[in-house]
């Protein structure tokens, strides 16, 4: 029988990583890994394949691990997914495979470590191949435009160039990845892992072209002229503000602009790197989803005294994935559950120097389905603070959209996109990712982007076949 | 990479140059900015597009050396690149024919200033423009601003070119002598947009502006570069850079671009000590 727990996967010490960018887990060594991978089952039904949004052959690889027949599992994983290392890394699995797995219903017993053995293998074939570029259809099916290189861009980018297509990808900012570059903390995701994904996508012979912003550098109409289909997945980004008083004060941040300062800016390497940021003293983050929880632990790094993060429900309704959660406890970040920031206090120099704070009580379910939080009359506080980062979601940026009204969009201001195939109301024009669902998890954005390279290759094959 | 093409020093700290970017030359228009980041460590930082030249594919970026960004910027020659430039970013400038149009540029802002000017004297305005500067060698593009202008007035504060004093003073003679102006531009450093913007509000003039404050990608997804205008929180990335000067909250924009003022010290600081001599500037 299996032992009961998951392998124990090494990690930095909470005590030194609070003070560095490092990668906070150390990956398993193939001995762990192939451990690990003997656990599983192997079981008929495979639910974690059904729990993936790409439908890795979990159980499949997983086997390959157990015989220490690594660039079987590469090859393997390689025929579900274009970023096996960053899904290793940032998937919530414990709501996906691994919730679902088959070891982790018997009573006592944790799932099989199913994203960590997916981040070893990835990291295995990183290290191992060969410089030798990929053999590739020679015809060309057609020509495709991606705009936006996050996971949904890359996701169609790397299957439709697998399928015999010249992909190019237009991204906006200077570096390619999207929210995996200006998003997500090094010490989840490094960024040097992220180049390497997207340099197979390179050897695939997708073209990435930055600086390009479309709807202003290029316009739809342009793009559409040049290439036989097009796929939107240009995130949701632009930030929420709560709207509370003292927004516009110095110490006052989105969290996209705190985030997006020290993972595309580089401002930790500051002054090596040109852009900076304040090294806060004390910090008050509000939100409770991955990116709060990026900001606050970001904050600690940077070598603020204290972080408290301000969640207007409580534990249980935290969005945050539970390991990010863990960690960042780990790190010394205080929670102040049932809590919401009502003021930003002016230290009468334009800076901030406090959050003023109002004690919350859960209500009736609200639409979301989750107990609304409802405020407590004459509860208010102070937390004293330098910087205020908030983390409270984004909406969908306007700047392509405004320039192309023929798209449809629903009353959020999303991109109406069919469900399995993505496509729009423009023919030939398919959509996904955030700018679809409206923020959600990298591997959703991952699996719009695979059903829609499927659709988009029958539509342009059609559409060659008639013309 | 975008290379420089022609790189001329304008005023002391002040460079023009004009940069090989045939996307963003075929799509800009007066109003806009770009957003530039010179090398691998660098800032991003937005200039406004000074002119264009769409058949030639290049674009023309005025700028100060206010910090280390651009002071790697202006040791560039001619013939090296600039890593990265993104735009045209913001929202073009609403250019048609009011009648008379007051142009109210003061230091780099003039580079602002001129393609608006210029596009709307092209649509058949009345264009007094006044330029001001606190010595007569910090006043730019006078020969280009009078070729686009019916009239232009000079302004110094020591009284070194044309009328002694500051931009408003010029403004308020404008109307006093009987000119009736239908809309103002001011562009320049933020105070003087502030009182240039009081002073037309005063005159009855409406007023527009264009703000450059810290800005990241540039396309509306930090934040960064929020403003208050008439009590609504705007981006100025996307919803301006133009606004009505008349309801900026000038008091938070000028606080909002302090923010950086010790962290932009210890760039420039150690910059000078690994170059040495920066007295060319």
């Amino acid at each position: 029988m299996a032992p009961k727990q998951k392998t124990p996967i090494a990690e930095q010490d909470p005590k030194e990583r609070c003070h560095n960018f490092k990668e906070v887990c150390l990956g398993y060594t193939l001995e762990e890994g192939i451990a690990e991978a003997k656990r599983c089952l192997q079981c008929k039904t495979a639910p974690c394949v059904k729990g993936c949004p790409v439908s890795i052959d979990i159980p499949g690889f997983i086997k390959a691990v157990a015989e220490g027949d690594m660039p079987k599992a590469a090859e393997i994983m390689g025929q579900y997914t274009n970023l096996p290392a960053v899904c290793g890394r940032v998937c919530p699995q414990e709501s996906q495979c691994e919730g679902v797995c088959t070891l982790g219903k018997v009573p006592g017993f944790e799932p099989v470590a199913i994203g960590k053995l997916e981040r070893l293998v990835a990291d295995w074939k990183y290290e191992h191949t060969s410089d030798a570029k990929p053999q590739l259809p020679g015809e060309k099916k057609g020509r495709v435009a991606v705009i936006g290189s996050g996971p949904a861009g890359l996701t169609v980018a790397g299957d439709l160039a697998k399928k015999g297509y010249e992909v190019v990808i237009y991204e906006a900012l200077h570096a390619a990845g999207g929210v995996l570059m200006y998003g997500i903390p090094e010490f989840r995701l490094p960024k040097s892992i992220v180049q390497k994904e997207i340099q197979a996508m390179k050897d695939l012979g997708v073209q990435v072209e930055t600086n390009v912003v479309v709807g202003k550098t290029l316009t739809m109409q342009e793009i559409l002229a040049q290439f036989d289909a097009a796929y939107i997945a240009v995130g949701a980004g632009t930030p929420h503000f709560q709207g509370v008083p003292g927004t516009t004060l110095n110490g006052v941040y989105s969290a996209s602009e705190y985030l997006t300062r020290i993972n595309l800016m580089h401002a930790y390497e500051f002054p090596g790197y040109d852009t900076p940021t304040k090294r806060s003293k004390r910090v008050v983050v509000v939100g409770g989803g991955n990116v709060a929880m990026d900001a606050a632990r970001s904050a600690k790094r940077l070598g603020a005294e204290e972080v408290q993060v301000v969640y207007r429900r409580s534990l249980k309704e935290l969005p945050a994935r539970i390991e990010e959660y863990h960690h960042a406890v780990e790190e010394g970040i205080v929670f102040n559950w049932l809590t919401n920031p009502v003021e930003y206090m002016n230290d009468g120099n334009g800076q901030l120097c406090g959050v003023k704070c109002i004690r919350m009580e859960l209500g009736e379910p609200d639409a979301s389905g989750r107990r609304r939080p409802v405020a407590v009359e004459g509860s208010e506080f102070v937390i004293e603070a330098d910087t205020a980062i908030e983390a409270i979601g984004q909406g969908s940026n306007k700047v392509l959209l405004s320039t192309f009204p023929e798209l449809n969009l629903n009353k959020w201001g999303y991109i109406v996109a069919d469900e399995k195939t993505g496509a729009t109301s423009v023919p030939g024009v398919y959509a996904g990712g955030d700018i679809v669902t409206g923020a959600a998890t990298v591997i959703l954005a991952m699996g719009a982007g695979k059903d829609a390279a499927v659709a988009m290759d029958e539509y342009i094959t059609k559409k060659r076949a008639s013309a | 990479m975008f290379a420089i093409v022609s790189k001329r020093r304008i005023a002391p700290k002040e460079y023009d140059i004009w940069v090989e970017a045939p996307r963003i030359a075929s799509h800009a228009a007066p109003g806009q900015f770009v957003v530039v980041k010179p090398d691998e460590h660098g800032e991003r930082i937005p200039l406004t597009i000074a002119d264009f030249d769409r058949e030639k594919g290049q674009i023309r970026l005025i700028f100060q050396v206010v910090g280390k960004t651009t002071a790697t910027m202006a040791a560039l020659k001619e013939g090296q690149a600039l890593q990265d430039i993104s735009g045209p970013l913001g929202t073009p400038s609403e250019v048609e024919n009011f009648g008379t149009v007051l142009m109210v540029g003061g230091g780099v802002g003039i580079a602002a200033l001129f393609p608006i000017l210029k596009d709307l004297k092209k649509k058949g305005n009345r264009v007094i423009t006044i330029l001001g500067g606190r010595t007569a060698d910090l006043v730019i593009m006078k020969d280009e601003c009078a070729q686009w202008s019916d009239e232009l007035i000079i302004t110094t504060d020591d009284g070194s070119e044309g009328m002694k004093g500051v931009v408003t003073d010029a403004m308020r003679a404008v109307v006093q002598r009987g000119e009736k102006v239908d809309r103002c531009w001011a562009i320049g450093p933020s105070i003087m947009m502030k009182f240039a913007s009081q002073a037309a509000v005063e005159l009855g003039i409406p007023v527009w502006v264009s703000l450059n404050p810290i800005m990241i990608d540039g396309t509306g997804m930090c934040g960064c570069c929020r403003v208050t205008v008439d009590n609504q929180i705007r981006f100025a990335c996307v919803d301006g850079p133009e606004f009505d000067g008349a309801k900026v909250n000038w008091g938070e924009f000028m606080n909002r671009l302090r923010q950086y003022r010790d962290e932009e010290k210890i760039s420039y600081d150690k910059y000078a000590e690994e170059v040495g001599d920066l007295s060319w500037l």
